[in-house]
Parts: C-alpha cells; structure tokens; sequence
C-alpha cells in the first residue's frame, strides 16, 4: 500500500459531472482502485486530506476568494497537477459571468447579494497555478481520463488528440451535418475526444471540448452568422456555452456582439 | 422531533465540545453543519452550503429558450436528465406542445436510466458504507465484492441506457424541446433486453442485502410532496400533490411553497407558504403514490418490511431500491414495446405572446421545479429553477436537530458519523443547489 502512488480528487465550481466520469469507468474502477492509493475523492472516501499527492485532478472553476487560496495548497502538495473539464479549463458555463455586470447577475439570483462571498470572475485552474495537463471536455471522457491518469502514472505524455471534430467525424464515416444539412456546426474549431456524439445524433457540434489548436473561429463565425443565416446574436450565444471563457470562443463571441 | 425531557448522561451539559468535521465525505458538493447546545438542549442548528454559487438562472436570461435544456443539465452531473426534461416540459408548456406518447415512453426509459444510475450510485457507493461502519465503498469492495460487483454492473445498466437514448452518461446530447434529436435506432434499444432482464433479480439482491443493515431509530412526520400522475408512477410528467391533500397544476408551484434567502447558505431554502420545512425525494413519491409501484416492487418492499408510510429516513436507501427495482421493469416493459417514432421530434412554433412556461419532473433526489419567462421571438427573459436541495434543506435541518438532540450522550466521533449519515439520506446535490461540510457543535 505504502509504495502505490497517491490520487486526490478535488472539487471546485462545478456540476461534479467530471469527478464522476471517474466513478462511471465501472469496469476499470476497482482495478484502478487497486493500481493506486485513493487518497483523497470527496465524491467516493470518507478520508481527510493528507498531502502529500502524487496525482492531483482537479475538477471546477475557481469562483471564491477562499478557493484560489485552496488551489495553491493543492499545487504545492501534489507532484502532478490535471485539471479535468471545461470548468478546470476554461471557467465553465459560469464564466459567462465575467462579460456581464457580475452585481447585477447576484441580485437576480438571491434576494441578499450582500450574503454572497464571490468572485466576479470564473477562471480556469491554470490563471492561478501551474497546471500540468488540462483534459477538456464537458465531461470529460472517461477514456481519456483513465489515459491521462495511466500516462502520469507512467511518466508520458498523454495520448489525447488536439485535432478538430471534422477529423473525428470523417474517421468515423459520419456524413457531415453542414455540407448535407446546412446544420450550423463548431466541430470545425472544436478539439476532438468526445466521440462524434452531436453529429452522430444528427445535430450540429455544440463545442463541449472547446477549442482545438490555432481555430479559425473567424470564418467559422462568419460562416454560420452570414451564409447558415443564423445571424449573430445567436452565433455569439454558440460560443458562449461551457467554454465560453477559452479564448478564441471568448473573442469570436465578442466580434458577433459588435454587429 | 424536538423533545426538552431528554435525559442526558451526568456532565454532558456542563461540557464545552467543539466537534469541527472539515469536509462531508460522499456528499455531492459541499456544506457546513454549526450546532449549538444550551443545558442540554439544542437552541441553534444551521445546515449550511457554502459551495460558490453559479448564476445559471441569471446567465441563461436573453439566450434561446432552445439553450435551456443543455445549459441546465451542467447545474448538475448525477442527474442531467432531471435538468433537461425540467426545462424542456416548461419551454412545451410555453409553446402549447403535446408529444406524442412515443416520445414520452422514451423520455421515460432515459429517466429511468438516471434513476438506476443515480439511486445505485447513491445506495450502494455513498450511502451504505455508512451502516457498514466503513469509510468508503472501496473498503465494502474487499468485504464484500459481490455486492459491489452487482451494484457497479447495475449502474453501468443506467448509463448504457442514458447513452443509448441520450448519446452520453452525463450531460446527454439528444434531447430538445419537442424531442429528440434522432430516434434511438431499434435494436440498440432491443440490445438492453436482456441486460435489463438481470437487473430485476439484482435490484432485489442489493434491497435485501441493505435490509439487513441496523437502522437507527428515528421518526419524522414528513410533509411529503411529490408529482402525481393518473396512469402510472410519477417522473417525468404529472401534477403536483402534499401528503396533506394539496393536488395543484405544475405552474402554481410558488403559490405553495416559496425558496428563502438565508445568510447561513448559498442554497435556497424551500418551504411552505405556511414556513413549514417538506420532503421531496423517494421516501415523498413512495408515500403518495405506493399503489402505483407495480405488484413485485410492492411485494419486495413488503417483505423486506418496509412499511406503507416510511417515516424513518434512514429507509430512504430501501426505498431507493424498490423504486430501482420498479424502474428497471418499467424500462424493461418500455424496451420491449419500443418502435422507432415516425419523427424523433415534433415541431415548435415560436409564436409571439406564447409568454412563459412552468415544468416539473421527479430527479432522483425529488421534484425539480422551472419557470421561464420568454419574449416573442423564443428568447427568455426570466429563468427560475427550484432545485430538490434546496427543497430538502430545511427538512435536513430538522432531522438532524432531532437526531443531534436524541444522541448528544454519543462521542464527539460516533455523533458527527450519525450527522453525515443522516445528511446522505439525502445526499443534497449541493452543487445543483449552488456549493464542503464543516460541523461545529457548541455544547455550551
Ligand atoms: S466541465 Fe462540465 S461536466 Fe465537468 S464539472 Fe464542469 S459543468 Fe460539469
Ligand atoms: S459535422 Fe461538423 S464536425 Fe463533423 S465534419 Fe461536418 S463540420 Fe466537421
């Protein structure tokens, strides 16, 4: 026992949706038990926290004052550092707080903003500590979870594609939304991983991946709003899901707002 | 549940203890537990929820009432469906749609995907570790790998069906107002037969082998609220009804029962107009709608003994698995009828002045309650969204003061145990509710 490396889950702003893609690798889960130490799940163990961690994943946005204290405790106590999902990577859909007026967002949701001790600002693990690999998606995929962890574990590089949907979709002979039904589509800018799943239920990819290496989210942009006639408001608001706080989304988004 | 003639051991009031548990373990989210105690008596308890809050009501306002289902789903990942469905019954009644039955049979499979996925995740991984005495569900793996074998191979059934209908576990792609993106190919669905087939026989091994576990004595009368529905047992479509009588339309929810703003919690508190604190969950759909759970559901509650009205909480985990057992033969009976629909959605007419809609569904955890407000062009105006959590939150309250009131002569250790364990009856999914459990007892 003393000898397995130490895994930690933490939890920051989130839906726990990656945490649990984690409990989800049910066939795998017990012997990933077994292959190393669970030092610390809040969603799973009853066990205090005790650093030091070989393995720290780290699911959420950073939202609170208390929680970009927290962050750097877990840096300094863990030797690897991943953060998982589009909230660890990119603030979540929760940074779309951080284009809105952030006073006015509080008191249409609570009746004493003056009890809420926030943040005005949503944003991902790595504005506030050095992250080792970020794994995207919304969830993530428990695929490329168990990867990321096995890679650590052996001291590699994660095999995680950083190519577009397109890619995915053209392996998998899926026939393409946009060219055969003019369905408006971010695949083209979208890191692939999460298996073709919009396209293969015949809807348009809506990004959960965020952006892939160098996207040409202007022509993209320009593609949907002008010649789908989706207009901009409503491109503006494509970009503006789980990654909206990733910064070619965040800057497409913004583009579509000047018109 | 509050009794002042409790008798306590000699020296347990005149001690000052602080019992200070940093995090709640097994909880979806995060809270905080600050009891206080004068000459015996509990004259202060607060359940607080201290994860950061994330504005979804607030961020979804100007967008297209079409974002509303993929957006909710993020509130949380253990149960999505409840989200998307929720959003989707309001953004229809808004819309003046009417699916055809087809689609809410597969509505139906998919809910009963995250209700195997959900009560089994629950019971057997976060919950039942608690009467074992064990710290997790690894540690019930070397006591007893069967049952954790079973449970796993169970829950793995409730995500193949969420993928198969849904596209994926957690935050499905498939489902929109009106329906469905693509109709689930036949035998994909077909394909779960026999899967499903097993997992009768299981729910019934886990149901028993929970009902040999000690529960601790305790008794609330619950105000228990829950949907209704003529035909069958409540989830994805129904009325709302109270144990108390209360039979009311899904859009006059806030004319009932109200969310509280308190400092000690970035969740909402629900409760009645009256103020009273009510129950949402299985133990509420249980208690009010007990004749339409099919006749081997009722059988095996009966024979694992519980009662026509559970009133201890700690029950929940057995009721839990009676309606997983239920779910499973629904699903089974939905599997072996289904034909592919015609069309996997019907058209929505966003008409101007179609003005607002209210929808409800039965999340694992209990009703999920949304009113949204649009603009003549489909956009929303004002979103409201009562989550199950903050519902339960001043129930979970209540019963722990009862139950930190009725075992004050227990160690600092063995209290803060009962205190986690009776929170997991509930296991507030914090995070839907906004969201780290700190418990602070001051035996002053
Ligand atoms: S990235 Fe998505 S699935 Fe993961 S925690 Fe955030 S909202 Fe949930
Ligand atoms: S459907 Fe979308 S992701 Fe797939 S090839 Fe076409 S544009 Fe690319």
């Amino acid at each position: 026992m003393a000898d397995k490396p130490r895994l930690a889950v933490w939890k920051f702003s989130s839906c726990d949706g990656c945490q649990l893609s984690l409990l989800d690798c049910e066939d795998e889960l017990l012997a990933v038990a077994g292959a190393v130490e669970i030092a610390y799940f809040l969603e799973a163990t009853r066990t205090p926290p005790e650093g030091p961690y070989d393995i720290s994943l780290v699911e959420g946005s950073i939202t609170t004052p208390a929680d970009s204290v927290r962050i750097a405790e877990i840096r300094r106590q863990s030797k690897t550092v991943i953060s998982i999902g589009a909230c660890a990577t990119s603030g979540g859909f929760q940074a779309l707080r951080n284009i809105g007026d952030y006073d006015e967002i509080v008191r249409n949701v609570y009746a004493h903003p003056e009890y809420i001790d926030a943040l005005k600002t949503s944003t991902p693990i790595s504005s506030r500590i050095h992250v080792d690999f970020e794994l995207r998606g919304c969830p993530v995929n428990k695929h490329q979870l168990l990867e990321v962890v096995a890679a650590s574990l052996a001291g590699r590089r994660p095999n995680v594609p950083n190519y577009s949907q397109c890619v995915e979709c053209k392996r998998s002979g899926i026939v393409c939304v946009m060219v055969a039904h003019g369905t408006p589509c971010l695949g083209p800018v979208t890191q692939a991983g999460c298996g073709s799943l919009c396209t293969s239920c015949d809807r348009g990819c809506y990004g959960c991946f965020g952006p892939k290496e160098e996207a040409n989210t202007r022509s993209l942009g320009k593609r949907i709003s002008e010649d789908f006639g989706v207009g901009h408001r409503a491109t503006a608001d494509m970009f503006r899901t789980f990654n909206a706080g990733a910064e070619p989304f965040r800057r497409e988004a913004l583009r579509h707002d000047e018109h | 549940m509050t009794s002042t003639d409790q008798t306590l051991p000699e020296g347990i009031q005149a001690q000052n203890r602080t019992i200070v548990v940093d995090e709640l373990a097994r909880v979806e989210g995060e809270g905080a537990l600050d009891v206080k105690v004068e000459d015996g008596v509990i004259t202060n308890i607060k359940f607080r929820i201290v994860e950061p809050p994330r504005f979804f009501e607030a961020l979804l306002r100007g967008r297209m009432y079409s974002d509303a289902p993929d957006v909710t789903a993020r509130i949380c990942g253990i149960c999505p469906i409840a989200y998307m469905l929720g959003a989707i019954n309001a953004m229809e009644d808004a819309f003046d749609i009417v699916p055809p039955a087809q689609i809410k049979r597969l509505r139906r499979l998919i809910y009963c995907g995250e209700w195997i996925e959900s009560h089994v995740l629950h019971s057997a991984m976060l919950h039942a570790p608690d009467f074992l005495g064990l710290a997790d569900a690894f540690l019930i793996a070397k006591v007893n790998p069967d049952l954790v074998k079973t449970a796993l191979r169970l829950k793995k059934l409730g995500n193949t069906i969420l993928e198969v209908v849904g596209g994926r576990a957690v935050h499905p792609v498939n489902l929109k107002v009106g329906g469905f993106y693509r109709t689930p190919r036949k035998a994909d669905v077909k394909a779960l037969e026999g899967e499903l087939e097993w997992a009768i026989g299981a729910s019934v091994e886990l149901l028993e082998a929970f009902a040999g576990f000690d529960y601790p004595d305790f008794e609330q009368d619950y105000l228990c609220v829950s949907m209704r529905h003529p035909d069958e047992y409540a989830i994805q479509e129904g009325n709302l009804v109270s144990s108390r009588g209360l039979d009311i339309r899904v859009a006059d929810f806030p004319k009932h029962f109200y969310e509280e703003h308190v400092e000690h919690s970035n969740a909402l508190h629900g409760r009645t107009r009256e103020g009273e604190p009510y129950l949402v969950g299985p133990i509420a759909r249980y208690n009010n709608n007990y004749e339409q759970l099919s006749p081997y559901a009722k059988e095996m509650a009966e024979k694992v003994g519980l009662p026509r009205v559970v009133r201890n909480p700690y029950q929940s985990i057995l009721v839990r698995m009676v309606e997983t057992l239920y779910v499973c033969e629904e699903a089974l009976a939905i599997v072996r009828e289904y034909e592919e629909p015609a069309a996997p959605s019907v058209p929505v007419d966003i008409h101007a002045g179609a003005g607002a809609g209210a929808g409800v569904t039965e999340a694992p955890r209990g009703i999920c309650w949304h009113h949204y407000s649009l603009n003549d062009a489909g956009r929303i105006l004002n979103a409201t969204i009562v989550p199950p959590t903050a519902q339960n939150q001043p129930q979970i309250e209540d019963d722990l003061r009862g139950v930190v009131q009725g075992n004050l002569d227990l160690d600092d250790e063995a209290l803060k145990w009962r205190c986690e364990q009776t929170i997991r009856n509930y296991d507030p999914c914090i995070s839907c509710a906004t969201h780290f459990l700190k418990l602070r007892i001051d035996r002053g």
